[in-house]
């Protein structure tokens, strides 16, 4: 990965405001540059529901202790531009006791095909399917869809109680027919 | 009854409810963080209008973006168009889409196989 691929990259807090921000900027680069307007919304879908998660997440944490050494409410945004594909990549810290419940549900959608993660879709949906909280489970599900390629991530041990969980999702540039 | 006209913001679509003049529509972007807190009003509104609704009731949606929250919000208005419709009254939801936007096409047609009510895709 080149620095010149880069088109954003925030580490920090994440607010609703920064949200905002980031997506207006990001959208009106890719409107600056004339990319195929089906590969933007695309990008622009992807990138509302990577970063929306990561708020959600942090949001929902309670206060942190002033004694912790991690920082956990502080989240890396990153989106950039290779040959073939745009990345979106988000990471913040999750208690490691979440991780196997997250890691199931990547794979389970990595390991679904098209007419899967639709079916997936419409079952969180309309909450017939497995439980799922909220509308994170459908957030990653249509990262997915849209991306069409598989969702890349890692868990990055930092200590006993916590991992730093790192998310990319990709978007072709080449339109497909 | 009271119309319900929100101004579109950078998150959140235009809505305009309009029972006199008998507009129904939702049309813009729609990704708030907080689609539930966004959509009460509609929702509300929604109930309010269907217990005496007009003969016929054409709503129609152009969206260009929504999240994932915005499309559980979606559905449960879908959901009470849908009951309209049960309770024998005439109603029919137009899914606009820009014509070139395949995702969006594959977004009303997931919603028309969820639902029992009249539900058109008109590409645009």
């Amino acid at each position: 990965m080149q620095l010149n691929n880069i088109i954003f990259v925030y580490q920090g807090e994440v607010t609703a405001d920064l949200v905002s921000s980031i997506l207006q900027m990001v959208e009106n680069k890719l409107e600056g540059e004339g990319e195929d307007r089906k590969v933007k919304k695309r990008v622009f879908n992807v990138m509302v529901e990577c970063l929306q998660n990561v708020y959600h997440h942090l949001d929902a944490l309670p206060p942190t202790d002033p004694s912790n050494p991690v920082r956990d409410k502080t989240a890396l945004l990153m989106i950039g531009r290779e040959e073939k594909d745009y990345f979106i990549i988000t990471g913040n810290h999750v208690l490691n006791d979440r991780i196997p419940d997250l890691k199931a549900r990547l794979d389970r959608i990595n390991r679904a095909s098209k007419e899967e993660l639709k079916q997936l879709y419409q079952e969180v949906l309309t909450g017939t399917g497995f439980s799922e909280k909220g509308t994170a489970g459908l957030g990653m599900i249509d990262i997915a869809r849209k991306s069409g390629q598989r969702l890349g991530y890692d868990f990055h041990p930092v200590n006993e109680k916590y991992s730093f969980f790192s998310l990319e999702a990709r978007v072709s540039r080449i339109p497909e027919k | 009854m009271r119309n319900l006209v929100i101004e579109p913001t950078s998150k959140t679509p235009k809505v305009i409810l309009n029972a006199d003049l008998g507009i129904f529509e939702i049309t813009g972007r729609s990704i708030p963080e907080d689609a539930i807190g966004f959509y009460r009003k509609v929702l509300d509104w929604i109930e309010e209008y269907s217990k005496n609704p007009l003969p016929e009731t054409a709503f129609k949606f152009h969206l260009e973006y929504f999240n994932t929250s915005s499309s559980k919000c979606l559905l449960d208005i879908f959901r009470k168009l849908e009951r309209m419709h049960k309770n024998g009254h005439k109603v029919v939801i137009r899914w606009h889409y820009d014509a070139d936007d395949e995702d969006m096409a594959e977004t009303g047609q997931d919603y028309q196989a969820l639902l029992d009510v009249p539900f058109e895709l008109v590409p645009v």
